[in-house]
């Protein structure tokens, strides 16, 4: 069977050839993935198996690389929004936003406290949505179909404020250089407030059913654990990370769009097994829930972006209307502003962990190089050490917790 | 917090001499140069020294620079974090038209695929590597995409020029 998937010289082959069971049986070798319904993405794995046991995997990655970091060293720098919310699409203003503040760290440009505080709103919205999908699929992966149906439908709310805010849903291109493109709607506060009503007795109940559950905890506690050093070894960041009880988190560390401003706690795990990451980003939602309220609570009154003429693109009426907003349109478009030659490195907590824009910039209207960090990328390469030993099974739920999102790994 | 940069600057110095120059602070991260021959041996002292202390490899990009003289025509850049102190750093190696430069998966297995992609990119080749092949582009590729030379798209297009949107020879 072996000759069917493999070439005679991979090193599986002579693993399979030279191991014996006393019964007389063989190890075997499955393809897991890449279209397979339990994966949520495009991830091949190669999977050395005695019985049900994994020894042994190996990952293919890259089906779904479209090369953004080429596409975005041809692209002026408002262009390149597009490409970052195609990447972690399960929290996409997050990777909006910490372009836009790229861009601004380079342009040195400082954005008004009200655009800071709606950012951060939108930014912990798109982790409480990336959390839910993370969490209630990796119920789903247990058999526990009904916390899905409870949580799902919130999703469904955050998306609506999105379309509020910027008029798009999954892959959102929110906000400019320097702010948002408009002020937020009544509207979008209006469903922002019923949302901050409804969905923390909807998120109770979700961990009611899972955090003492026999069956979940079974399937979960002790299932891919991973230390701290070896995370950090690995690279990990984010919910991963602190699973296993490092608290490093970009918004404490490097407090970016005024997060000094509001109290909030970062949860952190023991063991780094799936129970621990599940209860992390459970208790991050609840943390991101509380920052949300209060930067509603505390939201400033004032301009909604920065005065950047020569980067911020103006008004469609003016443009038409005045000549003034019709030269900035002009150069903005044409890619005449003023950029300098500097290196910048600028890293926000992501729904997976950093996630980070090392630009360099040449003086043109495109970056010389544009670098993204992705976590995902980075931790996915624990995958095959953490499900050896594991059964196939505990391999998507292992796949499921560490939330790798197929877009952001493949960039 | 933060460690001084002075004091970062004395001790790599104290240790590598002539082989590290161009200390600077690039916006708020300190940077620094180092030769290709000791750029594994930099990253060590970093990572172990225990005042240091640059535990957590964040990031490693490749860069290419066509326009550079022969042995300025690829970089790679590591960029280090002190958990601790709360300190980044970022240490640059240029490499000639034939590059070559040592792992450093042994300091760092998240180095790994990042040097697999650096390789599958640009070429670089990491010498000690455990496992240097194509990671994102098919194995059968033959070129490495994100060389400047290397066109994004069919260069029989006219639609998509790029001399209409304001790029010249003389600002790209």
């Amino acid at each position: 069977m072996s000759d069917l998937l493999l070439p005679p010289e991979h090193r599986y082959a002579k693993i399979i050839e030279s191991r014996r069971n006393e019964d007389g049986s063989e190890l075997s070798i499955l393809n897991l993935g890449p279209t397979h319904p339990a994966t949520h993405g495009i991830f091949q794995n190669i999977l050395l198996m005695d019985g049900e046991r994994i020894l042994d995997a190996e990952p293919t990655v890259g089906y779904i690389h479209r090369a953004f970091e080429k596409i975005a060293e041809n692209r002026a720098f408002y262009q390149i929004n597009v490409l970052t919310d195609r990447m972690n699409y399960c929290s996409s203003p997050i990777n909006n936003m910490a372009w836009w503040m790229t861009v601004e760290k380079l342009l040195k440009i400082e954005v008004p406290k009200r655009a800071q505080y709606l950012r951060v709103i939108v930014m912990e919205l798109a982790r409480i949505a990336d959390h839910i999908i993370c969490n209630s699929i990796l119920g789903v992966d247990t058999g526990a179909y009904t916390g899905f149906l409870y949580v799902f439908q919130f999703r469904e709310k955050i998306y609506e404020i999105y379309e509020e805010i910027c008029g798009a849903r999954l892959t959102t291109n929110m906000g400019r250089i320097g702010g948002f493109e408009r002020d937020w709607s009544e509207e979008a506060f209006r469903k922002l407030n019923i949302f901050l009503e409804e969905f923390p007795v909807a998120w109770k109940e979700f961990e009611n059913l899972f955090e003492r559950n026999r069956i979940f905890i079974d399937r979960t506690v002790n299932v891919g654990p991973i230390t701290a050093e070896r995370a950090m070894e690995y690279g990990f960041t984010g919910p991963n990370l602190r699973a296993a009880g490092i608290d490093y988190d970009v918004r404490k560390a490097a407090p970016y769009s005024s997060y000094d401003d509001f109290d909030f706690e970062i949860p952190v795990g023991q063991s780094g097994d799936t129970y621990d990451r599940f209860c992390v980003r459970n208790a991050e939602v609840w943390e991101s829930l509380s920052i949300i309220r209060q930067a509603l609570a505390k939201l400033p009154e004032g301009p909604h972006h920065a005065d950047v003429p020569d980067y911020y693109l103006p008004p469609k009426d003016e443009v038409y209307n005045n000549m003034e907003s019709l030269i900035y349109h002009f150069k903005i478009v044409m890619g005449e502003v003023p950029v300098p030659v500097e290196e910048i490195y600028h890293a926000v907590e992501g729904g997976n962990g950093e996630l980070g824009f090392y630009l360099i910039a040449d003086g043109s209207r495109t970056p010389y190089r544009l670098k993204f960090r992705r976590p995902c990328y980075i931790y996915y390469q624990a995958y095959p050490e953490m499900i050896k030993g594991a059964m196939l099974s505990d391999a998507i739920v292992i796949l499921s917790s560490l939330n790798v999102i197929a877009g952001e790994l493949d960039a | 917090m933060a460690i001084e940069t002075v004091h970062i600057q004395e001790k790599v110095t104290g240790q590598f001499g002539a082989h590290v120059r161009c200390f600077e602070m690039q916006r708020d991260i300190f940077s620094f140069e180092a030769d290709a021959s000791v750029i594994h041996e930099v990253i060590r002292f970093l990572k172990e020294d225990e005042e240091l202390n640059f535990h957590f490899l964040t990031d490693l990009a490749g860069v290419h620079y066509p326009d550079n003289d022969d042995d300025h025509q690829f970089a790679v850049v590591y960029q280090l974090h002190n958990w601790v102190e709360n300190t980044r750093i970022r240490v640059r190696t240029y490499l000639n038209q034939d590059p070559e430069v040592a792992t450093i998966t042994d300091l760092f297995l998240c180095a790994n695929w990042m040097e697999r992609e650096a390789y599958d990119f640009y070429g670089i080749n990491f010498q000690g590597h455990p496992q240097l092949k194509r990671i994102l582009n098919m194995d059968e590729m033959v070129s490495f995409p994100m060389r400047k030379e290397f066109p994004m798209e069919d260069s029989g297009r006219t639609d998509k020029d790029d001399r209409f949107f304001g790029r010249t020879p003389a600002n790209c």
